[in-house]
């Protein structure tokens, strides 16, 4: 397998990701800052005769989504937290009628229109539902234009193995920033069957999607199916990465962007002998409770830095379960904090042997 | 309410390959009953059932997939011609076809029937005119008749307050993508038989790859007209058909 190393933005990565995972759908809407996701695939779907569509509204896409998803082919959309939210209607029903897809949010600045800073404010609404009824994504959580192109490809493969939508949490800083990343010219995307898909009867049974569940107990029984669904991936899916926890008196946990300046801080935080670590959540959904909770036993005290009002702090404090404090830092709005506002905060924390 | 059928009207739909011999929900008198078999008999005539993938819309016809005997989907209330965009780019040697009442397609699927037209995609819409949402209880539909009462008009549609009946058909019929816009309803066997060769001239154009074809179908709801099935057929010749006027719109 040959590699060719290049320098490229995160949305560029992440489309190249999805065309080299086989992705033969796409449909988007435009918004900053993604814009360069839905040029970069309204190029290369024509280049490896995929389809490629501008749609009307994300509505449109995540529905267009739907139908090339059912008829079973790797398809994908991609859009900004306004745009997103559009989506969710759409985004439960692909996780009831179990249709596989990937989803790309590069958060912005919110609510409301807000601006095109980056931001990590769709926290909530992507692990925690956003859509109606009882539902999880996969998310997954890039830090580097890297991890834009890795991950997309792991999403597509998730997808498909797990018959659900898979969304990439991402951000504007992510998605505009450019770094040198390696790209393989070629793999060989896995392959899984499609004995769902709507192809016309030909030769067998017809076929139906549908989210509708009418009859007695018809509808507890699959909610009960998608939960034992989302209980196999909590055991067997999470992803993390951990920097200096074994000794650690404070431990950072951070993802996305914020992941590597929080890692810039706990390096600036070592040189001035304070023992800092960080945990990198990969998956925000399954959230590395685990590691979390084994990480308790050494760590004093916890600080989470998120670019929100504090979202992801949540999950940190239900898997700490009171045993350490848990402290938090963030910014909103677009800010975006650096290594030495986190440094700062960090040597304010007082009472954890710092 | 489920209706029992006879054993003759069994055997007929047995007879027509698309359609599968089951007890339909509709009420008695309604149209969708009739416009699905007239869908399943034009599938038959040109040997396209194994190739079709249907987009069933939420509305009365919801469970359509009950009663078709070939592949179908469910789409989110009006995003119907937005899935079938999606099915038919990636699989365009089937034959895809939308199934929408006027909720789905000219209140809450606007945008999307109004931009699968513009882009010209090659599928066929079937657009059930009822002038009201039969699912939901019988409230105003765009497409409701000035003075018609429903249960959110209940002193009838005003104008002033509520807008005027939407001819959606008028308004696709201008746009280049579309190729075939036909009115039909299907209150006597008259209007029957040319709603059946309307349907088949959709599909026709579509398996002809000549781009969108729609056809709206005037069809009765007696259950929230608030008439018997007969008061309904006869409202659809005395007045729908009078607003809605019946014909080919466009063909190219
Ligand atoms: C997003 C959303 N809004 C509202 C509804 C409720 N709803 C179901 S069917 C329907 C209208 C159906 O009317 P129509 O499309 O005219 O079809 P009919 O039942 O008359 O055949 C509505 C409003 C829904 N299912 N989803
Ligand atoms: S409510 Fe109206 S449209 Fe619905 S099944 Fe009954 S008659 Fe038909």
């Amino acid at each position: 397998m040959s590699k060719n190393r290049v320098l490229m933005c995160g949305n560029e990565a992440c489309g190249e990701g999805a065309v080299l995972a086989g992705c033969k759908f796409y449909a988007g809407y435009p918004i900053t800052p993604q814009n360069e996701l839905t040029s970069y695939m309204s190029k290369r779907m024509n280049e490896t005769l995929g389809v490629f569509i501008q749609s009307e509204s994300e509505t449109s896409a995540i529905n267009m989504v739907f139908g090339a998803s059912a008829a079973g082919v790797r398809v994908m959309t991609s859009s900004s937290s306004p745009g997103i939210s559009l989506k969710q209607e759409g985004i439960s029903y692909l996780s009831a009628c179990e249709l596989p897809c990937v989803i790309v949010n590069m958060q912005r600045g919110g609510p409301g229109l807000g601006n095109i800073a980056p931001s990590q404010g769709d926290y909530f609404q992507s692990v925690k539902g956003g859509g109606h009824g009882d539902y999880k994504l996969i998310v997954l959580a890039p830090a580097s234009v890297q991890d834009m192109l890795d991950l997309t490809i792991t999403a597509f493969d998730l997808a498909d193995k797990y018959r659900m939508p898979v969304l990439i949490l991402g951000d504007g800083l992510l998605g505009q920033m450019m770094e040198p990343l390696t790209i393989p010219s070629e793999i060989e995307p896995k392959h899984y069957d499609k004995p769902w898909a709507l192809t016309g009867c030909k030769g067998r049974e017809p076929r139906v999607i549908k989210s509708l569940l009418l009859a007695d107990g018809a509808l507890e029984e699959h909610n009960k199916h998608l939960q034992e669904k989302f209980k196999i991936i909590k055991e067997v899916e999470v992803y993390s990465q951990s920097f200096n926890t074994k000794d650690a008196d404070i431990i950072i946990v951070a993802y996305g962007s914020v992941a590597r300046i929080a890692k810039a801080a706990m390096t600036l935080a070592r040189a001035k002998g304070l023992k800092v670590g960080l945990i990198r959540p990969i998956t925000l959904w399954p959230f590395p409770d685990k590691v979390i909770q084994e990480a308790c036993a050494r760590a004093k005290k916890f600080l989470v830095v998120e670019m929100s009002a504090g979202q992801m702090v949540e999950d940190v404090r239900l898997a700490v379960n009171g045993k350490v404090e848990v402290d938090f830092y963030g910014r909103m709005g677009g800010g975006v904090p650096g290594e030495g506002e986190i440094l700062k905060h960090i040597e304010s924390l007082g009472g954890a042997g710092v | 309410m489920i209706q029992k059928k006879d054993t003759a009207l069994k055997n007929a739909e047995a007879s027509v390959k698309s359609l599968r011999a089951v007890e339909h929900h509709y009420c008695a008198g309604c149209g969708h009953g009739i416009i699905h078999r007239l869908i399943c008999e034009a599938i038959d005539e040109y040997g396209i059932r194994d190739r079709v993938i249907a987009v069933a819309p939420v509305g009365c016809a919801v469970i359509a997939y009950e009663y078709w005997n070939f592949d179908v989907t469910e789409a989110a209330h009006g995003r119907t011609p937005a899935v079938a965009t999606g099915i038919k780019r990636v699989r365009p040697n089937n034959i895809v076809f939308t199934y929408q009442g006027d909720g789905d397609l000219a209140a809450i699927g606007t945008a999307e029937i109004i931009h699968a037209a513009n882009r010209g995609e090659n599928i066929t819409v079937i657009f059930v005119n009822n002038g009201v949402y039969g699912m939901t209880g019988g409230q105003m539909a765009p497409t409701t008749l000035a003075g018609q009462k429903t249960s959110t008009t209940m002193e009838g549609r005003s104008l002033r307050r509520d807008g005027y009946p939407l001819k959606i058909l008028e308004m696709l019929a201008v746009l280049p993508g579309v190729k075939y816009v036909e009115r039909v309803a299907v209150n006597s066997s008259h209007e029957v038989l040319r709603a059946k060769r309307a349907i088949s001239k959709a599909f026709k154009m579509q398996i002809d790859g000549k781009g969108f074809s729609i056809v709206e179908v005037l069809s009765m709801c007696p259950t929230y007209w608030g008439m018997t099935p007969i008061q309904a057929s006869d409202r659809i010749k005395n007045d729908v058909a009078i607003f809605y006027p019946l014909g080919v719109i466009k063909s190219c």
